[in-house]
């Protein structure tokens, strides 16, 4: 075991004591190491299986059900493209025309130096702002051919660092407390 | 449905429903699709299996069922009834809804009837000429895989034949308790998987095979061997361990192909382990005998019947004239149908006079206490309050005895207490005692709680808890509902250990009642025909003998025999003349190997009655081929002490015969003669002359009754064992799956007076013996010194023996022989994990592979049963029969 | 007409920093909560009883009465639904990312109110700066002593989580999403038991409730159930947070008073939709998700009411309105509707699992002008076959409503648009040039 490093297993287990049963933590921690590695390597799948008491195969096919979830390696920053109705209504098609035009490469492939990804998402719930897209999960729209070459223009240079992490970063967000209630608040119904 | 709704206590039929018009009566809880199919109504299903929780999700059961707010499209299968409820399964909407569904599911199948293996007996492809669209209204492009793939070592999928039932997915995780294969992905993409560095390889894989209602999941072994159209088959029982479960053998140009559980609610309720549904691969095995063969000096030669059996009566005729009866002994017969192992018990006793007759092989228990503590059945068992195992790894043992404790552990209250030196596949749900080889009986005397038990070196702990564990348990008196399984699980143990803590648990809860799990596949049935010293047919003793018997079977010997052990070591003295082998390979079964080698260079004349060749064979003097499972019909006897058929699908290779025909020539030969000509009038004999069998015969066992088998000695009690509607997708065309549709039998008397429940009293005079055993004192082996480790053999599902190594499949999936040490120990020793050691016993040294084993006490030190390659040194070669336990130095090469 | 009524979920949207905890507290943050725990739980629970506050996540089920049905026992949930994945809608989007503090005030009431043990919002996972900012209040409610034990002073203790989805549309049905959050395949669970509040999470009885539910909370209790109750009317009550999309000027959220504003205003009013974009026609409107039947010009007056909508033939769900116009291709957007549905299918049952991929490859077909004058019938008798009758609310024969949500854009397009799809088929190509 311990494909996770020692602070992410930390993390695992903390995670875990927030709930009641250990295996509710599965997706977060699929998230974590994605956070650590990009994507759920099958090292990390074995690690999570013990941490939460199942058999790795019940993570992969948990992890797997999930669109987040990725078990191949993606690039560096992921475009997620919605073409769901809304956006499909604003020229979405178009814009992932051009998309895959622009970075050289199809939906669900990866540019060669592993920087980008394209995926085509469902609805984004950003429908004012479509033809909207997310890079990694960040919300970008509404874009048009030129504001997203400006956009790839910005990751590669660096500009975008901060507002967007690494592929598999989701909330920079640390819970700051435990559990700390430790009651049943019980009530004669 | 739940093992709760497996009782076979009869519940009170109260609500009533109408299902297509007709009222009809059901237990609260039923489901309709059950209740549908006892009016005669068979709704159409895939996902659903009567052994499994319903899950409704393939939705081809939907039927209309009246509701509060009127008549709804519901799945059948997952509905419990409720009073006055209306279900309509043929209205034009349920109709619509169920072909609806079917043609969803053709959306996506492939067209490949014809070369699927599944094609004839498909469910889908039945569903689909009943009712199926005529031609197909989908003209775009099915869903693509990649061809099939192998997820494990017995099991083939083929993602485009999938329909997503979950029958598989659910088997693993409910019924085995190890997902090893789980859904992957979502929608229309969804495959089942298992995880890609742990492939599927679980004992009881072959079961999702059987359940899958297409052919997505195919096991290698059958795959390609025949079309269902022409298959023969027969409904058998298992030989492949002493659980006995119900199968059906299908033979296709006389040949066995395949095997399927059968549903037995008492036994397996229709699963099987690997290793009895492809065991059968055995019985073509190149290694199988099919003439006689005869020494007459140089080597065995090819022979005749008749110059074998003259050679066997003149040595038998010539030991009983130059040093009496005692000169001659059997051993083994644990492989025996009943029949023949009451033939040869007579041939032994009343024909020829020897009482040194052992089916066990010096791996087993005393017959007596076998044979005089109170039997518990499996369901007893599995509804037990409390279970102690003693030393037994089930799942390498007994494995579907392991698949239904498990689940009742799981599903049920049922505690289980593991005394065991290792850690075992039910320690995970289990409150466990971990001690050192040897001290068993101690173990089991403190958490009864005993006092005045020497506790040194025992964990406090894990004492106190099983204690509490066993107090908490809220027994009856007497320790009712308390029920302990017995056997030898570790073979480094010695017998006389285990029989001391079975016996003080008797002492200590008279009213508990005993599983042994002695494995051998018909053990149990070879003791009670009185293949033991001091026993007789129908587990009484000498002196317990029926004036019928004494008519029947005229004088009885002298002097009380000696078990497998003891004539081996008379053999090794040159007491022994002539030894018979019954099926048992002396040479590398008994487990002390050193004393089967100078026993048997001693004895001039070996007579093996075998069904393959072994190591035993070729040191024979005479070996006689015999039919073996598959090729003769009879009884046998599971653990629970159920009698049920094994039928003969194929005829034997060659000239062998069946093993009775054997005993009954040899004593024709020696001028004597059995009495009996056929099958039927041993088992007429048997029904009258062995007590605990009374009016037990073939023709009963073969009755109405023969799915349940029949529970010796059959007792007053009359229940309801109802037979459990069989799967109808995974046992296609078996006679009871068109049973199906008849309507539950209540406590039909005439099954009822065979329905009595195990553990009528067993007779006085073994009572005694196991009160004897148990009132002496526990039997402890001495604590060893820092140097020693003390080794605990124990046995694996695939290993070396001759049924595994026979069966093509099998063969390669044996565990690798090793020993496992604690890690901290092998660093003392500075031998790394994978590397070789020299392991060192009073007599000899052997090299080793080791596996570091953390899990391990570290005096503890773990080699598998059998040695690498047959002939080889192996863990039977460091057991001296004398010895409480053995005890071994480590030494780094 | 749209009536001047005060926002509530949104009335801290004008503020910049409307999720930092010092804006909150400056408006009245917390307030309600710390008046909740000087009432009774019956009280509280009775406040909601009067607002008859309808459940925002779709299914518009009683919040009231939902609580009153939680099965009495030592241990249950309160789960908030935030997994917010149906097409078109983006309001529960904006409560997160603005005003995450109000929707953490508005659970620690409902988990007063039912007695909850622990609180779980369930957030849909590709909001990733929604669940930075949730953590962010989530945390401070902790350091203010508005999560944690003895909250406030008072006898009530309770711990809150955050827990990210990881992108799969139907752990939005609450059974999946409880399936989901037990860290397993977003299967929804067959029923019976019908409600989580029998049986939920860890077979606990749970309560499990629409983000925008809970933000309306903070408000009832502070202004009392009859003053909610007063405003929309009949059964909806209050303001609702309207997400208007597709081809109109002003795409975005409003947050209406109930039943008064109608379709037109939403789409039409210069304050609100202000029209169709390039003044185009409208076409055609989904009133309620993409799991609602569309609705043609012939229902634009047609008041913003749940139960109007419902006799109409259709459903206010989550309050999405997508707006077609006369250049819009029918096909294509039932297609791409359907192609969604097919995608977020859990798998589990026959018909939606292979009807979705089934009728999604024709309508492709039809759409790339490759139909056959039987498909359109053959389209409608696959709807049947998810949806037995096709009629609203629909039948099913599967185990959740995702699988009979298929045919309502089809069933609905086909019945209004019958021409433009048999144009596809004899023109051989998209008339509207795939729009
Ligand atoms: C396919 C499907 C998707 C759903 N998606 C959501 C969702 O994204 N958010 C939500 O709050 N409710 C969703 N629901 C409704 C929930 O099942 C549940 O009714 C709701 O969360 C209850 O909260 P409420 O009573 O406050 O509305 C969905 C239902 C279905 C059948
Ligand atoms: S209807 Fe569809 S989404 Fe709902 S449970 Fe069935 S397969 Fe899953
Ligand atoms: S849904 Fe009832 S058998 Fe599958």
């Amino acid at each position: 075991m311990a494909h996770l490093n020692s602070e992410n297993l930390e993390r695992a287990t903390r995670l875990i004591a927030l709930y009641p049963k250990d295996r509710s933590a599965l997706i977060p921690l699929c998230h974590l190491a994605q956070s650590q590695d990009g994507f759920l390597t099958e090292e990390a799948i074995q690690d999570i299986a013990e941490l939460v008491g199942v058999t790795p195969a019940e993570v992969y096919g948990t992890a797997t059900f999930y669109d987040m979830l990725h078990t191949e390696p993606v690039g560096k920053y992921v475009f997620a493209m919605c073409t769901n109705i809304a956006c499909l209504l604003n020229g979405a098609f178009e814009l992932l025309e051009h998309a895959q035009h622009r970075l050289g490469v199809h939906v669900g492939q990866t540019t060669k130096d592993g920087m980008f990804t394209i995926e085509e998402a469902e609805c984004l719930a950003a429908c004012d702002t479509a033809p909207c897209i997310q890079v990694n999960h960040r919300f970008f729209g509404p874009l048009a051919a030129e504001s997203f070459d400006a956009l790839v223009g910005d990751l590669e240079s660096g500009r975008l660092d901060d507002v967007v992490p690494p592929h598999g970063v989701l909330s920079r967000v640390e819970r700051s407390v435990g559990l700390v209630a430790d009651t049943e608040n019980e009530v004669a119904r | 449905m739940t093992e709760l709704d497996m009782s076979t206590q009869e519940t009170p039929v109260t609500v009533s429903v109408t299902i297509d018009g007709n009222v009809v009566q059901a237990r609260p809880g039923e489901l309709i699709i059950e209740v549908a199919e006892r009016a005669g109504v068979f709704i159409p299903r895939f996902c659903y299996h009567p052994r499994m929780e319903p899950v409704g999700v393939c939705r081809m059961c939907l039927v209309e069922v009246s509701g509060p707010r009127g008549f709804s499209l519901q799945p059948s299968c997952y509905l419990h009834v409720a009073e006055g409820q209306e279900v309509i399964t043929n209205s034009p909407k349920a109709r619509k809804a169920q072909e609806g569904v079917l043609e969803f599911l053709l959306v996506n199948h492939p067209l490949d009837c014809p070369v699927c293996d599944k094609g004839g007996e498909c469910p889908l492809q039945d569903q689909t000429m009943a009712h199926g669209p005529g031609e197909t209204r989908f003209i775009e492009q099915k869903r693509h895989w990649p061809k099939p793939i192998d997820i494990g070592p017995l099991v083939s999928l083929d993602r485009e034949r999938c329909i997503q039932c979950a029958r598989c997915t659910r088997f693993a995780s409910e019924v085995a308790g190890e997902a090893l294969i789980d859904f992957a992905f979502r929608s229309s993409e969804i495959e089942v998987a298992p995880f890609a560095l742990e492939p599927f390889s679980s004992y009881f894989a072959g079961n999702t095979v059987q359940i899958c209602p297409v052919g997505a999941l195919t096991a290698p072994p059958y795959r390609f061997k025949s079309r269902p159209w022409d298959l023969e088959q027969a409904e058998s029982t298992c030989e492949g361990c002493a659980v006995g479960c119900r199968t059906v053998a299908q033979s296709s140009a006389g040949a066995l192909v395949r095997y399927l559980g059968v549903d037995v609610d008492g036994v397996n309720q229709s699963w099987l382990c690997d290793k009895g549904r492809y065991g059968f691969e055995a019985v073509h095995a190149s290694n199988r005998l099919s003439l006689p063969l005869l020494n007459r000096g140089e080597e065995l030669e090819e022979s005749t019947w008749h110059d074998a059996l003259l050679a066997v009566s003149d040595s038998v005729q010539e030991a009983l004239r130059e040093y009496g009866p005692s000169s001659i002994a059997f051993i083994g017969g644990a492989r025996l149908t009943n029949e023949d192992a009451f033939a040869f018990a007579k041939l032994a006793k009343a024909v020829i006079g020897t009482d040194s007759v052992d089916a066990q092989l010096g791996d087993g228990l005393p017959a007596e206490l076998v044979l005089g503590l109170p039997r518990a059945t499996i369901n007893e068992a599995v509804k037990a309050k409390v279970v102690i195992v003693l030393n037994q790894d089930l799942r390498e043992e007994l494995p579907v005895l392991f698949l239904r404790l498990r689940r009742s552990v799981v599903e049920k209250s049922t505690a289980v207490i593991d005394c065991s030196s290792v850690t075992t596949s039910l320690s995970k749900y289990a409150t466990s005692v971990r001690y050192v080889p040897g001290d068993l009986a101690r173990v089991v005397a403190l958490i009864s709680g005993e006092s005045n038990v020497d506790a040194l070196g025992l964990d406090q702990d894990q004492i106190e808890l099983a204690k509490m564990r066993l107090s908490a348990a809220g027994l009856g008196d007497g320790g009712e509902g308390l029920v302990i399984v017995c056997g030898r699980g570790d073979l480094g143990e010695s017998a006389s250990i285990v029989a001391s803590a079975a016996a003080t648990l008797h002492r200590l809860f008279p009213k508990a009642r005993f599983l042994s799990a002695l494995r051998r596949a018909n053990v149990h049935g070879a003791l009670d025909m009185g293949l033991a010293p001091g026993m007789l047919p129908g587990r009484v003793t000498f002196e317990e003998r029926s004036d019928a018997l004494v008519r029947a079977w005229g004088p009885m010997p002298a002097e009380r025999g000696s078990d497998a052990i003891g004539t081996l070591e008379a053999a090794a003295q040159g007491k022994i003349k002539v030894l018979f082998t019954l099926g048992a390979d002396v040479l590398s079964d008994v487990p002390d190997r050193d004393l089967a080698k100078r026993a048997l260079a001693k004895v001039p004349t070996v007579i093996a009655i075998a069904t393959h060749h072994d190591s035993t064979t070729s040191a024979a003097t005479v070996v006689l081929p015999v039919a073996g499972e598959g090729e003769r019909s009879g009884t046998v006897t599971n653990i629970e002490g159920r009698v049920a058929p094994t039928t003969q699908k194929i005829v034997p290779p060659g000239v062998s015969w069946p093993a009775w025909m054997v005993a009954a020539e040899i004593a024709r030969k020696i001028g004597s003669d059995l009495g009996f000509e056929s099958l039927f009038e041993i088992s007429e004999e048997i029904a009258a002359l062995a007590p605990a069998y009374h009016g037990v015969n073939l023709g009963l066992a073969n009755s109405d009754a023969r799915r349940e088998g029949v529970v010796v000695p059959v007792g007053p009690v009359a229940i309801d064992i109802r037979s459990r509607p069989l799967d109808p997708i995974a046992t296609p065309g078996i006679s009871s799956v068109e049973e199906q549709g008849a309507p539950i039998r209540l406590g039909k008397t005439a099954r009822a007076t065979l329905a009595g429940d195990a553990g009528l009293e067993s007779s006085g005079g073994l009572q005694r013996l196991v009160r004897a055993l148990g009132a002496a004192p526990l039997v402890v082996a001495p604590r060893a010194d820092s140097y020693t480790y003390r080794l605990s053999i124990r046995r694996t599902l695939y290993d070396q023996g001759t049924l595994v190594q026979s069966s093509s499949s099998l063969a390669p999936l044996r565990a690798p022989f090793a020993l496992r040490v604690h890690p901290q120990e092998l660093a003392r020793l500075g031998v790394k994990d994978g590397e070789e050691l020299m392991i060192r016993t009073s007599r000899l040294a052997i090299r080793v592979n080791v596996i570091a084993d953390a899990d391990l006490a570290r005096q503890v030190v773990v080699l598998g049963a059998r040695a690498e390659e047959a002939g080889t040194f192996g863990a039977f070669d460091l057991i001296d029969a004398q010895e409480l336990v053995v005890d071994v130095r480590l030494e780094s090469i | 007409m749209i009536t001047n009524a005060a926002p509530i979920v949104t009335r801290r949207m004008g503020y910049e920093d409307s999720h930092k905890l010092s804006r909150y507290l400056e408006t009245g943050g917390y307030d309600g909560f710390k008046k909740a725990l000087t009432m009774s739980r019956e009280d509280v629970a009775d406040q909601v009883n009067r607002a008859s506050l309808l459940g925002r996540g779709g299914a518009g089920f009683p919040a009231g009465r939902k609580w009153s049905m939680l099965r009495s026992a030592t241990t249950s949930y309160l789960v908030i639904n935030g997994d917010e994945s149906e097409p078109a809608t983006f309001k529960d989007h904006l409560l997160v990312e603005r005003d995450p503090h109000q929707i953490i005030e508005g659970a620690l009431i409902c988990a007063y109110a039912i007695g909850a043990s622990q609180i779980f919002i369930f957030c849909r996972g590709e909001f990733a700066l929604g669940l930075e900012r949730l953590q962010q209040a989530c945390n401070e409610a902790y350091e203010i002593g508005a999560i944690g034990k003895s909250i406030f002073g008072s006898s009530f203790s309770i711990d809150l989580v955050i827990h990210p989805g990881a992108g799969a549309y139907i752990c939005g049905e609450e059974t999946a999403l409880l399936e989901s959050l037990e860290g397993k395949r977003g299967f929804p669970r067959i029923k019976p038991p019908f409600f989580p509040a029998v049986q939920g999470l860890y077979g606990a009885p749970t309560v499990v409730n629409n983000i925008e539910t809970m933000s309306n909370l903070p408000w009832i209790v502070l202004n009392g159930g009859d003053a909610f109750a007063a405003l929309g009317e009949g059964s909806s009550t209050g303001t609702r947070l309207f997400a208007l999309s597709g081809r109109v000027n002003r795409p975005g959220w409003y947050e209406l008073e109930m039943s008064k504003t109608t379709f037109r205003d939403l789409i039409f009013d210069p304050t609100l939709g202000a029209g169709v974009k390039e003044g185009r026609a409208l076409k055609a409107f989904i009133p309620g998700g993409v799991s609602a039947p569309w609705f043609g010009p012939g229902e634009l007056d047609l008041g913003l009411d749940q139960d109007a909508v419902g006799k109409a033939g259709s459903m206010l769900g989550s309050g999405s309105v997508v707006v077609m116009d006369e250049s819009t291709c029918v096909v294509r957007a039932a297609w791409r509707i359907t192609r969604f549905f097919s995608r977020e299918s859990c798998g589990q049952c026959t018909p939606c699992r292979e009807g979705g991929g089934w009728l999604e490859q024709i309508l492709r077909r039809i759409e790339e002008g490759k139909g056959r004058e039987t498909d359109l019938d053959l389209l409608m008798d696959v709807c049947d076959n998810l949806a037995p009758g096709l009629t609203w609310p629909p039948q099913q024969t599967t185990i959740c409503v995702l699988g009979p949500s298929i045919p309502s854009s089809i069933a609905s397009s086909i019945r209004m648009f019958r021409d433009e799809y048999h144009a596809h088929i004899r023109e051989g190509r998209c008339p509207m040039g795939s729009r």
